[in-house]
């Protein structure tokens, strides 16, 4: 008697399940979009921001009463995966997203090393993803269904050199460099031609390297003073920033500096004093003088969170704003998972001057956004100001 | 020719630190014939205790206890980082070395460079990944002098390194613990039998090598002002070299090469693209002791090297 009571109830649990099931399938009144976030590993915070971010924006849709696509509101779920900063965890929270959430579409992961690997998963199953924060190229490289909302390292090259070349009328630069590093190196490289573009050959007047952990570069310094370079461009890290900006002012360099995202770190001011005060460098998002929507992005997060958000959570905010704009350019949500999916790449991959709080966005082949780089000077009381927004 | 003579100016402060690091290797190897791997660490530590001396100087200097202006608070650092660096090395020579004195020459140099790595680590557990900015104690003056740019610290830091190398000179030369440790060097298996005792003479040896290093750490603050755990290995490897270049075991020797080697690696840099400075400048020296085995001012038929 037992047995067959377990079965009646197994079976009549199934027939619940399938129905629960065609009545989702039927008639779609949600939009379930998956965030893939480090929640928990090595980068708690970068998972906070995006969590924080991610549920400001649901509050937004919920006020409205939904998203409205096509003339009719339907609601938003957020389903929040943690990938725990670890690649193979962030491959199976994109496979559960995908597969068992049925989600329309992912934002995340955010570090390229987790990034990268989602990405394969997501282009496998045909599934637009969006990662806000990775900069590897190799995460939306020849993966149509993949986007991001940064934008990709050596591209500050083209903003920096279109930058001084306005804002100073220079024609002749220099560049210093770590030639053992990936960073500074594709940058420096990307910089040099984007400068002789503009200026002609030649106009890179001295372009000199050392290798990591160097803290003397008083010979390419002296190289540089004497190559009548009016500016110096030097996309290092921190530590290095405070050296070689010392160095040249102790050798008579007197022009700007002028580095990259690289510089964005509390320490550079406290490592480099004052001799770093009035420089610049180009980011992703400062803000400090952010004005705007971004500006109230910055606060209303702030009043609900108590901290000001950084990069993390703006590219978030943008990553899901680009989303929503792609399904509401889709027209109509017909409930075919598949389609649906379509629909919303090729409205992603169509979006132009997208109007983000990080800068104006528009996707190239490659899902890669054309944008405008920040431009943040450091101030004479040592903090990072929004100086302008410089675009390619 | 502007940039010939700014780059003499460069060099002459960067061989200050080679050959002021490089005269504790030599110093070692000259007494006890081993080559003290850990030498690089703890020039480390004597700039992390710079920096320490030099902040509680400073902050006694401003709560008004110690009212003394910074000229004098480096001054003090030096000294100060000087004694408690020389208590480091000669607790490594305790901890690390005399163990193993009758021990094969390979497994001194792998305690040195496990010590060093202990010194990398603990430093690394105790004050964490985040490099310290030296304080900044005197202000930069720049002097420009027919087109050379000549910093008032650029002018101390080697002033500095070659008084050192000159006290160190006469200490060796004129005093009876220099004697001793001359005898020492020129043969340590008879002279400790006449009574000079060989364990005070290597603790000796060692204090005075770490006190140099502590005093090229704090000048190494003042002109590099970020200090990181693992700033000594480079800089140890490559006054290692100079070590090598000047001659085994000798004084003059390692001075002279810590000075070349700052020249060589600016001047290859100048000439060179600046990517290859350390592949050309490590070839020629790799070239000079091709020709010079023993080194610049080493002997070639001694089995011990002179002091």
């Amino acid at each position: 008697m037992r047995k067959s009571h377990l079965l009646l109830l197994i079976a009549l649990l199934l027939i619940a399940t399938v129905a629960i099931t065609a009545c989702g399938s039927s008639g779609p009144q949600t939009i379930k979009i998956g965030i893939n976030a480090p929640l928990t590993g090595d980068i708690p915070k970068v998972g906070e921001g995006t969590k924080f971010a991610a549920e400001m924006w649901l509050d937004d849709i919920n006020k409205a009463g939904g998203l409205e696509v096509g003339g009719k509101k339907y609601q938003v779920e957020l389903v929040i995966e943690d990938n725990e900063s670890k690649a193979d965890s962030a491959t199976k929270a994109n496979t559960k997203l995908i597969t068992q959430d049925e989600v329309l579409a992912i934002v995340g992961p955010q570090s390229s090393k987790q990034a990268v690997p989602a990405g394969e998963v997501a282009n496998n199953y045909k599934t637009p993803m969006v990662s806000p924060w990775s900069t590897n190229p190799n995460t939306t490289l020849n993966r149509p269904w993949v986007f991001r909302a940064a934008f990709l390292d050596p591209f500050q090259g083209v903003v920096d050199a279109k930058f001084i070349s306005d804002e100073f009328g220079f024609t002749k630069a220099a560049v210093l460099y770590d030639v053992a590093s990936d960073y500074p190196k594709g940058l420096a490289d990307v910089f040099k031609k984007s400068w002789e573009d503009l200026h002609g050959a030649g106009s890179v007047v001295a372009f000199e390297s050392f290798t990591t952990k160097d803290t003397d570069f008083s010979a390419q310094l002296t190289k540089i003073i004497n190559s009548g370079a009016e500016v110096l461009f030097t996309p290092q890290y921190y530590n290095e920033v405070a050296l070689i900006v010392q160095q040249a002012h102790e050798l008579g360099w007197t022009g700007p500096i002028i580095g990259s995202d690289s510089w964005g770190s509390a320490e550079t001011v406290k490592l480099c004093g004052s001799d770093c005060y009035g420089s610049f460098f180009s980011t992703h998002y400062a803000a400090a003088g952010a004005t705007g929507a971004t500006k109230e992005f910055i606060d209303r997060y702030n009043a609900k969170y108590g901290y000001v958000p950084d990069d993390v959570g703006a590219l978030t905010w943008d990553s899901l704003n680009l989303l929503k704009q792609a399904i509401q350019d889709c027209g109509s949500i017909t409930g075919d998972l598949g389609k649906d999916r379509q629909c919303v790449r090729d409205a992603l991959a169509n979006i132009k001057n997208f109007p983000g709080i990080t800068g104006d966005m528009t996707f190239d082949e490659q899902g890669d956004p054309t944008k405008c780089a920040v431009i943040v000077k450091i101030s004479d009381a040592g903090e990072f100001e929004f100086y302008k927004s410089a675009c390619p | 020719m502007d940039s010939f003579f700014q780059n003499i100016v460069n060099a002459l402060q960067w061989g200050s630190f080679y050959a002021l690091i490089a005269l504790g290797y030599s110093m070692v190897y000259g007494i006890l014939m081993l080559f003290n791997f850990a030498h690089g660490d703890i020039f480390m530590v004597g700039a992390y205790l710079g920096f320490f001396v030099a902040a509680g100087l400073l902050s006694l200097a401003t709560m008004g206890i110690l009212a003394i202006p910074n000229w004098l608070v480096l001054l003090l650092t030096v000294l100060i980082a000087m004694a408690l660096n020389s208590i480091v090395g000669v607790l490594v020579e305790r901890i690390g070395y005399r163990p193993l004195r009758d021990a094969p020459r390979a497994s001194a140099a792998i305690t040195g460079l496990m010590i060093g790595i202990i010194l990398e680590t603990g430093n690394l557990a105790i004050l964490g990944a985040q490099r310290l900015s030296f304080p900044s104690l005197i202000e930069t003056q720049t002097y420009t002098i027919g087109g050379v740019a000549v910093t008032n610290k650029k002018i101390m830091i080697v002033a500095v390194a070659l008084f050192l190398m000159l006290v160190l000179h006469l200490f060796i030369t004129r005093t009876k613990w220099g004697m001793a440790m001359r005898a020492m060097a020129y043969d340590f298996a008879i002279i400790p039998l006449m009574g000079v005792p060989i364990n005070r003479i290597a603790a000796l040896t060692f204090g005075l090598g770490s006190a140099l290093a502590a005093a090229a750490g704090v000048l190494y603050g003042v002109a590099y002002p970020i200090l990181d755990p693992y700033m000594g290995i480079l800089i140890g490897w490559k006054a290692f070299v100079a070590a090598i270049l000047g001659g085994r075991g000798s004084i003059l020797g390692a001075a002279f090469a810590g000075f070349l080697l700052g020249f060589i690696e600016i001047f290859t840099a100048t000439i060179f693209p600046s990517t290859f400075r350390d592949l050309i400048a490590y070839s020629i020296i790799l070239v000079i002791l091709t020709f010079r085995p023993h080194g610049l001012f080493g002997e070639a038929y001694s089995a011990r090297l002179r002091l």
